[in-house]
């Protein structure tokens, strides 16, 4: 991110004048994030519905159990089932990454910000940098939180495990890592769509709408195709589970890094040239 | 000093700014008229670096908008003073300002006292009136106490009090020996506060010139009260003035006062009062801009009667 300000093209200043300003506009970003009624809903209703949903499914499961097969408890991802409440919880942090430059756009606002921060990319550089710092702390607090309380309940079966467990810390903080690249894939969305209802739209195709036009396909189509979508990188990065049809933990990492800075890159480049 | 040089702006087929060349001095009240569409607010627009021109440069203090690292040290602007977001209390929205550029949270407190929103600036702004938001967006102006101010259309929407206020505020920043630019379409206002003048119409520059000049370029009219109105209009039209009933007078164009009242005592015609009218900054406006104006209110003749 650094070296995008630095090349800023049109900057006349040194270097140091473009780190003093990206820093005075994360703080300026900060006060913004942090006075808004929304800002505090969207991030009160991530963690609620990640733990809410995810305590819900594992109860579920518990309800269940004695009638599992043996195939199904031995497939069973107790560390999985706990954070599956991410699934809807990132349309909450998602419209959040939306709303930090949607509203902005929406109520006119954006131009008093690029009025008082010319250098647009720098603007744009430091709101991803609150967003993403906000999203992944409530993140990790939401995948924690549903991770413990999941395992206490699923404990009524002697199903669950323990954060010491293989694979299980890194799945409780790919799921924060996944809150976190739908934030910032909804904010680089509405940055180039420019309207917030567009670009939540556009978000929730992405990923809840490709997801299951893909598995229309035929095989093995629908296995490769899904694999390349954040959503199925996101469930295979807070999973413990390893089996052929999923990505492995940096194979995920990597698609959705490419989504997070594939899209960062449009919205840099279409900030920059389009007038506001 | 604001400085713009071929300055041109073209949405599709239209051409909103048409190669403006204009210097707005340093320490001067400059008052930027046209009718609506006429490329006012896009100009603006173009100063602070929102809009990028299609052609042409404008540049503040010689250098281009987009290369101030903290602009609003040195331009201070208001274009839309409703453009908020409506939960952020006033407060938050000029301390997130003043962060952007630096400037320290007491000057947020001086800015907030200043425009009189002391009481309420803990309160969401999507609660505020259309004056209390003009107040906010002054203040946001003023935040980094710049030598350069602009507004657009500052007095628009607001009460007799809101326009008294902003009207001694500017006044009081000129005092200062700050630069003023603002745009507005309410004439008396202008009259009252620009020294300098920017007039354009459809993209063009009119007129660049102090209100001085451009009002006393036009010629003045004479007022004249007679019962006999018909027998003096002839008269007066046979010396070659343009003649027109107004009310219960005639107005004469064409002819100075001492020659109106001349004919009329030649002739024996009873004269109740004759009044030597200057042209006002309205009428030198019309003057100026009637041939483009895009939208004439066509038919309207007693309403161009009342623009005295």
């Amino acid at each position: 991110m650094t070296a995008v300000i630095v090349n800023e093209p049109r900057s006349a200043a040194g270097p140091e004048t473009a780190r003093g300003t990206y820093r005075a506009a994360v703080a300026s970003e900060w006060t913004k994030l942090r006075s808004v009624r929304s800002t505090v809903w969207s991030l009160v209703v991530t963690i609620a519905i990640t733990v809410g949903l995810g305590a819900l499914l594992c109860a579920a499961v518990v309800a269940r159990w004695d009638r599992l097969d043996p195939i199904e408890r031995l497939r069973f991802d107790a560390t999985g089932r706990s954070l599956a409440g991410i699934f809807l919880a990132q349309l909450a942090i998602g419209v959040l990454g939306v709303l930090v430059i949607g509203s902005e756009y929406t109520t006119g606002s954006i131009r008093t910000t690029f009025a008082a921060t010319p250098r647009r990319k720098t603007v744009v550089a430091a709101k991803a940098t609150v967003l993403a710092a906000v999203a992944f702390v409530v993140g990790a607090i939401g995948c924690f939180a549903a991770f413990g309380i999941g395992q206490v309940i699923l404990q009524g079966k002697h199903v669950g495990v323990s954060l010491g467990d293989t694979n299980v810390l890194r799945a409780v903080f790919g799921g924060a890592i996944y809150l976190t690249a739908v934030a910032l894939i909804g904010f680089s969305l509405a940055t180039i769509i420019r309207r917030t209802p567009g670009a939540i739209a556009a978000l929730f195709a992405i990923v809840l709408v490709l997801p299951i036009l893909s598995n229309a396909l035929p095989s093995p189509w629908d296995n490769n195709v899904a694999k390349l979508l954040p959503a199925t990188a996101g469930e295979s990065l807070f999973s413990t589970r390893a089996a052929p049809d999923i990505l492995t933990a940096t194979h995920a990492v990597i698609v959705l890094a490419v989504w997070v800075v594939a899209t960062f890159a449009v919205a840099l480049i279409s900030v920059s040239r389009r007038d506001s | 000093m604001i400085r713009a040089e071929g300055l041109t702006k073209r949405y599709g087929s239209t051409l909103a700014v048409d190669h403006l060349d204009f210097e707005i001095q340093p320490g001067v009240v400059t008052g930027f008229l046209g009718p609506n569409g006429a490329g006012k607010t896009t100009t603006m627009r173009m100063i602070l670096g929102l809009d990028a021109p299609t052609a042409g440069t404008v540049t503040v203090n010689g250098r281009s908008y987009v290369d101030i690292p903290f602009p609003l040290h040195e331009v201070g602007a208001l274009l839309e003073a409703k453009a908020l977001h409506p939960s952020r209390s006033a407060y938050n929205h000029l301390l997130s300002l003043a962060q952007s550029n630096r400037i320290s949270r007491q000057r947020v407190d001086v800015v907030i006292d200043m425009v009189g929103l002391a009481d309420v600036a803990g309160r969401p702004v999507g609660k505020y009136s259309l004056g209390m938001g003009q107040r906010l967006g002054i203040a946001a102006a003023l935040l980094g106490d710049p030598p350069i101010l602009m507004f657009d259309e500052p007095v628009n929407g607001l009460d007799p009090e809101g326009i008294l206020w902003i009207r001694n505020l500017l006044k009081s920043l000129a005092l200062e020996g700050r630069t003023i630019f603002l745009s507005s379409h309410l004439m008396s206002e202008m009259a009252q506060t620009a020294d300098e003048l920017l007039v354009v119409g459809r993209g063009r520059l009119i007129a660049a010139d102090s209100v001085a000049n451009v009002v006393g370029s036009g010629q003045g009219t004479v007022r004249v009260e007679t019962p006999h109105l018909d027998e003096l209009a002839a008269i007066l039209r046979a010396r070659g003035a343009t003649v027109t009933y107004v009310d219960n007078a005639l107005e004469v164009h064409g002819l100075d006062a001492r020659t109106v009242g001349d004919a009329a005592f030649e002739n024996r015609i009873v004269v109740h009062e004759l009044v030597r009218q200057r042209e006002s900054l309205e009428d030198a406006y019309f003057r100026l801009t009637d041939a483009s104006v895009d939208f004439h209110a066509a038919a309207l003749p007693e309403l161009a009667g009342d623009r005295r």
